[in-house]
């Protein structure tokens, strides 16, 4: 180890993105995690931890999606995380794709919702993400998506 | 209490519509909904159109039967806190959603023996009708799952998170130096 603490933003949308990214918090052991996501509420999930809230968006508006771009840039640009993890969906993929841009190590964990294909927003995010995942053996591919296991 | 919930995100009528008439039909006083913005709004049963995290779990924590959209996240909530769920796939076709995966979700669900689906509004129907017959205990295995994931996916990822910065830079310069 080098002795420096490794900053991880794990950032989703609501719901069940979100539900899923806080079942991997194992993962973040040892590190400084930022969560950021999309509503207030979700602030008293994570007591005790650095908590940004950021506004939603989704495909069908485009305005919100710039709106989500932004303050995820300005999030990640103030943040320098080290590594970015996401479970989806629009913000996530903002999140894993201006982290990349910022030199970070990104994760996609796509949805365990997505039994027959990739969420729009995780195939898209697999030409650039350094951990590409998939929760269903299945739909893992050499030199596509890989599969450790799921959220259960 | 049977609490039903449509999701964060788009409301799901044809699912309350069929929950609020059963209900009526049965003089059932005890189901509480959550249904979304900008939808149908049920005329018999009690409801709200968004529950923050504290209230949903404590609805959660009241009920004895969940039944809901083939969401992962209600889903998981669900065998988290052991209790029965009933789903019925939100539809794109139906623009209860961006897209049909709910009906995947829900196939794959039920053949693990997670959830019970209906398929559509007349199986809900039919399920409703039958309750006590089909909430036969040890049919669904609810409480199955822990408060957070374990096993492979978690030391996968956090092998990965961990890796450090310094063999990373090493692992860039061999990148650098290949192309």
């Amino acid at each position: 180890m080098t002795g420096k603490i490794t900053k991880v933003l794990a950032i989703s949308s609501g719901g069940g993105h979100w539900i899923q990214l806080l079942r991997l918090r194992p993962a973040f052991d040892g590190c400084a995690v930022t969560y950021a996501t999309v509503r207030e509420g979700y602030r008293l999930e994570v007591p005790g931890e650095e908590f940004r809230l950021i506004p939603d968006s989704n495909r069908w508006n485009k305005l919100a999606l710039l709106r989500c771009a932004l303050a995820v840039l300005w999030l990640v640009w103030r943040l320098r995380p080290d590594v970015v993890i996401t479970t989806g969906a629009a913000p996530g993929y903002f999140g894993v794709r201006i982290g990349k841009l910022l030199s970070a190590r990104v994760i996609w964990v796509d949805s365990m919702a997505n039994v027959e294909e990739l969420s729009m927003s995780g195939a898209m995010a697999g030409s650039f993400v350094d951990l590409w995942l998939t929760q269903w053996p299945h739909l893992a591919r050499e030199n596509g998506p890989q599969c450790f296991g799921n959220v259960l | 209490m049977i609490f039903v919930t449509v999701g964060t995100d788009l409301p799901f009528d044809r699912m309350m519509r069929v929950v609020d008439s059963w209900a009526r039909d049965h003089d059932r006083r005890d189901v509480f909904a959550q249904i979304g913005e900008g939808g149908w709004e049920p005329e018999y049963i009690e409801f709200t159109h968004f529950l923050q995290p504290p209230d949903f779990k404590r609805r959660f924590d009241e009920a004895s039967l969940i039944i809901s959209h083939a969401g992962m996240g209600t889903i998981l909530t669900a065998l988290l806190c052991g209790k029965p769920i009933l789903v019925m796939p939100k539809r794109a076709s139906f623009c209860e959603h961006r897209s049909e995966h709910q009906m995947a979700t829900a196939k794959c669900m039920c053949e693990l023996c997670l959830v019970q689906v209906a398929k559509d509004e007349s199986q809900l129907m039919s399920m409703l009708n039958h309750l006590p017959e089909f909430i036969v205990p040890g049919r669904i295995v609810p409480g199955r799952i822990g408060p957070v994931a374990s096993g492979s996916l978690i030391d996968s990822l956090h092998d990965f998170i961990l890796r450090s910065p310094k063999m990373r830079s090493a692992e860039t310069s061999v990148i650098t130096k290949r192309s």
